[in-house]
């Protein structure tokens, strides 16, 4: 991938992209992977794309996410499993990406919150989080979002106590959740069959 | 509802949502350096060497042989160092930070850079404090005279506990030194503060210093003071490596046991009653500051200008102490200081009303202070206290006065169950005169040539939505569309100076200033000009001036008054509780977004839930914070709370925009003693006067008073 210079918003978004572009994308790590263990390469679909990383197998996958394809929509709250600002949908299914070593991953699909946000669905959610102003500092949104994802294809009709057991992995310290799990009942009723 | 309070799409809810906006730690560069500190593991020791380990090209140490200005990071009062030099005051303590290009590496490095100490006695808990930082005296009438004609004295003693702002992006901060220019930005409340803190710390001019916020990842008041010392240290460390960033991202460990949190207390109350009313309280908060005094003075101020509550009491003698002990500063967590007083009185008020056989909401309604009463520092109500309507609309949703009766007549075998009503306020805006002494808010609006308009502030969304607020009160006074006025994040280069993002100032303050400045803007508005107004602050006349010498006057222009009602039920097999309900009337004025007020509202109500039961933070041998991770700390997740039910009430407050008051804070203040209430009528208990309140606690409390049933 290609490596952008300086710290500015136009390197990340074009690292981004590229990531996301490209057929098939390479990153080599100075930063994951420690010189004494052996890289190993691993292959999964990114957001769509096919991408092979090259790297310390027990290496996080946030961190893989994060740092080395610059997909920084993944955040990172507590590295510890206990906060699901990570969250993404591996093979579909929801998980904390610090959870994740990076050599579990090939062969699967990894969706991030710069793949989900592409899709219809996505469209749903963002209007219907927009009406409830449920969004606050923004920091625990992309993993609620993908939590959101997880619960309403699993569930297309959910109750409230479903929505709230749902994303009770999610923390948000903002918002007291009630904007958030109105958002995602409003989004199960006004993305009807999407689900 | 006025038109204003109709919901809009927030400013920037579209990069939030979709994951591009930008936290600090998300900044990519190619040369990118990453810092680590060296803290003290001791809490009170003397420096004797610091032996770096070798350290590789490209990795170099920082310390107070680096800081080129004062080794002093301003907060109110110049105690704390950028790097402590020979001493250190508690554990987490930096003395030195190791940066270089490979995080793993820098950690590694950090750790093993040895500092040889000789170990001093430290002092822990503020019972044993040998340091007064602050000691406050205020009141008024004759207290002796109440005491000794009171028909009863009561006397009852309560202590909080730590509780931590657990934001969900943990503090970070990045600095780059370039062509004599230091420019710092990261997850931070108050620009100018970290301007001004980085001036001090490296000598440079203020013009040579350019602080930007970031999208910043929750602050309630975590963000206020600590960025400063981050700032200051990575400041420092910039300027010895030019042209290259160096970024401190915390990790949640070292986040939640080094970063200033909210003051533990302990408080004393004694009140004197006559005729079955309170006719003096003699109040005395203690509040543990820690090592150094960064904001206590501030929060002390306001946790005792609100000890007495809402009620009116002829007689006052109140003494409020921040007291030093070898452990991490204190700060401001939402709330700042009243949270812990609030406790106090309201615990008090329904003990009394129990003694004297009257229910507790009565007792208390018959004392709060109604307009034009004074206030606690001889100040006036000068706006409604709506309390009685608000108090009436809480009944009202929650059944509070039945079910209160129900519960006391019969509880079940396995479950019980319990609710509580607590009333307070908030005061708006800066304690006394440091808005008019201090601050001085400046604020521009600058319109380009297309007819948009620009809000030049330094105020930060940290998830707030000023920056949806602000731009609707600009677009509302200029009669232009919400889409046509922008507010970015501030950086100083840019805007003017409008004050720190604290004490729910923001909207009330500068949005009123930036209203008159859109209000004049409107007046000179030529199509197809570019344009640009400045507006500075007055303190409204009506106001009674505040003396922080002896605490008289208006303490505050205005107050924004809340009310909740919490039910519990407890499982007495587990002690266990389930949080039923909680139901609030709150006033903050005219809502500017009524769905990001009540967003506000919901959101701090559920931190004071956690506040009053499982957010706990223990500290070891030598002061430290155990609880540190996410599962140790544990914080209300949307499973938690039963039905947590808003409604607001509205009192104009004529000097805001539109009517608004300061919103932020409220509705944390007063949520732990309606949770202890219910939590005392659901466990047959008297007197819990503690928080948090521990699951395991509460099956002591079951415990006796069911062996209290059966004798
Ligand atoms: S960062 Fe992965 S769960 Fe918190
Ligand atoms: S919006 Fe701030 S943590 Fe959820």
């Amino acid at each position: 991938m290609s490596k952008t210079q300086g710290s500015s918003h136009d390197g990340a978004t074009a690292a981004v992209m590229s990531a996301a572009n490209e057929a098939v994308t390479t990153a080599t790590l100075p930063t994951t992977a420690a010189p004494s263990v052996r890289a190993v390469s691993v292959s999964f679909v990114l957001n769509g794309r096919e991408v092979t990383w090259e790297g310390d197998p027990s290496a996080k996958l946030l961190d893989v996410l994060r740092d080395d394809l610059r997909l920084t929509g993944v955040k990172c709250g507590c590295r510890e499993g206990e906060c699901g600002a990570c969250s993404i949908l591996l093979d579909g299914v929801l998980v904390n990406s610090c959870m994740v070593a990076a050599g579990r991953v090939g062969g699967t699909e990894v969706t991030t919150i710069e793949g989900y946000c592409t899709t219809e669905r996505f469209k749903v959610l963002d209007a219907t989080f927009a009406r409830r102003s449920a969004v606050q500092c923004g920091y625990c949104i992309p993993g609620m979002v993908l939590a959101a994802e997880a619960l309403l294809s699993a569930n297309p009709h959910p109750t409230e106590e479903e929505v709230r057991t749902g994303i009770s992995g999610n923390l948000c310290r903002c918002t007291g959740y009630n904007a958030i799990v109105d958002a995602i009942l409003d989004a199960s009723k006004e993305g009807e069959g999407l689900w | 509802m006025h038109p204003i309070s109709q919901p809009v799409v927030k400013k920037d809810h579209t990069e939030k949502m979709a994951g591009s906006a930008e936290y600090v730690g998300d900044f990519y560069s190619t040369d990118m350096l990453h810092a680590r500190f060296v803290r003290s593991p001791h809490p009170h020791a003397r420096i004797l060497e610091i032996c770096y380990p070798e350290l590789p090209e490209g990795y170099c140490s920082v310390d107070h042989r680096d800081v080129l200005g004062e080794n002093i990071v301003h907060v109110v009062e110049d105690d704390s160092p950028v790097f402590e030099v020979d001493e250190v005051f508690y554990v987490g303590d930096p003395v030195a930070m190791i940066i270089g290009p490979d995080p793993q590496r820098v950690k590694a490095l950090a750790a093993a850079t040895e500092v040889r100490y000789e170990v001093l006695s430290a002092i822990l808990d503020i019972d044993d404090s040998d340091t007064v930082f602050f000691d406050y005296h205020y009141g008024r009438g004759d207290c002796e005279d109440a005491f000794s004609e009171a028909d009863k004295v009561y006397e009852e003693q309560f202590s909080t506990g730590y509780q931590e702002q657990a934001y969900l992006e943990t503090q970070g901060m990045s600095a780059r030194y370039e062509d004599g220019l230091l420019t710092v930005h990261g997850s931070l409340q108050c620009p100018y503060y970290v301007h001004g803190a980085i001036a001090k710390a490296t000598g440079l001019p203020k013009g040579s210093v350019r602080v930007i916020q970031d999208y910043t990842g929750g602050g309630f008041g975590g963000k206020e003071a600590y960025p400063s010392f981050l700032a200051a240290q990575l400041g420092v460390a910039a300027m010895k490596v030019p042209g290259k960033d160096v970024r401190v991202v915390y990790d949640r460990r070292e986040d939640m046991e080094f970063t200033s949190k909210r003051h533990p207390s302990r408080c004393t109350y004694r009140a004197a009653v006559k005729d079955g009313r309170v006719t003096a309280l003699e109040i005395d908060v203690r509040f543990n500051s820690g090592a150094f005094t960064t904001l206590s003075p501030v929060v002390l101020q306001r946790g005792i200008i609100a000890a007495p509550g809402v009620y009116h009491v002829p007689s006052l003698k109140v003494r409020g102490r921040g007291l030093r002990t070898h452990t991490v500063p204190t700060g401001a967590y939402r709330g700042f200081g009243a949270p812990q007083t609030f406790f106090a009185i309201e615990r008090l008020m329904d003990h009394i009303a129990a003694d004297l056989g009257q229910d507790p909401l009565d007792f208390k309604l018959a004392h709060a202070a109604k307009k034009g009463d004074p206030t606690s520092t001889s100040g006036i109500y000068h706006y409604e206290v709506p309390l009685p309507e608000m108090v009436d609309k809480v009944c009202e949703m929650s059944d509070y006065r039945a079910k209160r009766a129900a519960y006391a007549k019969e509880q079940g075998r396995r479950y019980r169950n319990g609710i509580g009503i607590a009333l307070w306020f908030h005061g708006c805006g800066f304690t006394g005169s440091g808005e008019r002494d201090f601050i001085k808010a400046v604020v521009g609006l600058h319109k380009h040539a297309d007819g948009t308009v620009e809000v030049l502030a330094c105020n930060s969304d940290i998830g707030q939505g000023i920056k949806t607020t602000f731009s609707k009160v600009v677009a509302a006074e200029l009669g232009i569309p919400y889409d046509q006025v922008s507010y970015g994040n501030p950086d100083t280069s840019r805007v003017p100076d409008s004050g720190p993002t604290v004490a729910s100032r923001s909207l009330m303050t500068v949005g009123e200033l930036l209203r008159r400045a859109a209000a004049r803007l409107r007046e000179e508005w030529v199509d197809g000009q570019e344009q640009s107004v400045e507006e500075h602050y007055h303190e409204p006349d009506f106001m009674l001036p505040f003396s922080l010498e002896d605490f008289s006057g208006d303490a505050y222009p205005t107050y924004a008054w809340g009310v909740s009602a919490i039910e519990l039920r407890y499982d007495s097999l587990t002690g266990a509780n389930d949080i039923v309900g909680c139901w609030s009337s709150f006033d903050v004025g005219t809502p500017i977004d009524l769905a990001i007020v009540t967003g506000q509202m919901e959101g701090g109500v559920l931190q004071g839930l956690g506040y009053s039961s499982m957010e706990q933070m223990a500290t070891d041998a030598n002061g430290r914070i155990r609880n540190n991770s996410y599962s140790d700390y544990i914080i209300p997740t949307s499973a938690d709370v039963g039905e947590l039910a808003v409604s607001m009430h509205v009192v104009e407050f004529p000097f805001g925009p539109y009517g608004a008051k300061g919103a932020g804070e409220l509705p944390l203040v007063g949520i732990a003693p309606a949770f202890v209430e219910a939590a005392e009528q659901a466990l047959g208990a008297r007197g819990i006067n503690h928080i948090p309140l521990k699951a395991e606690e509460a099956l002591e409390y079951l415990g006796a008073a069911q062996k209290e049933a059966h004798r």
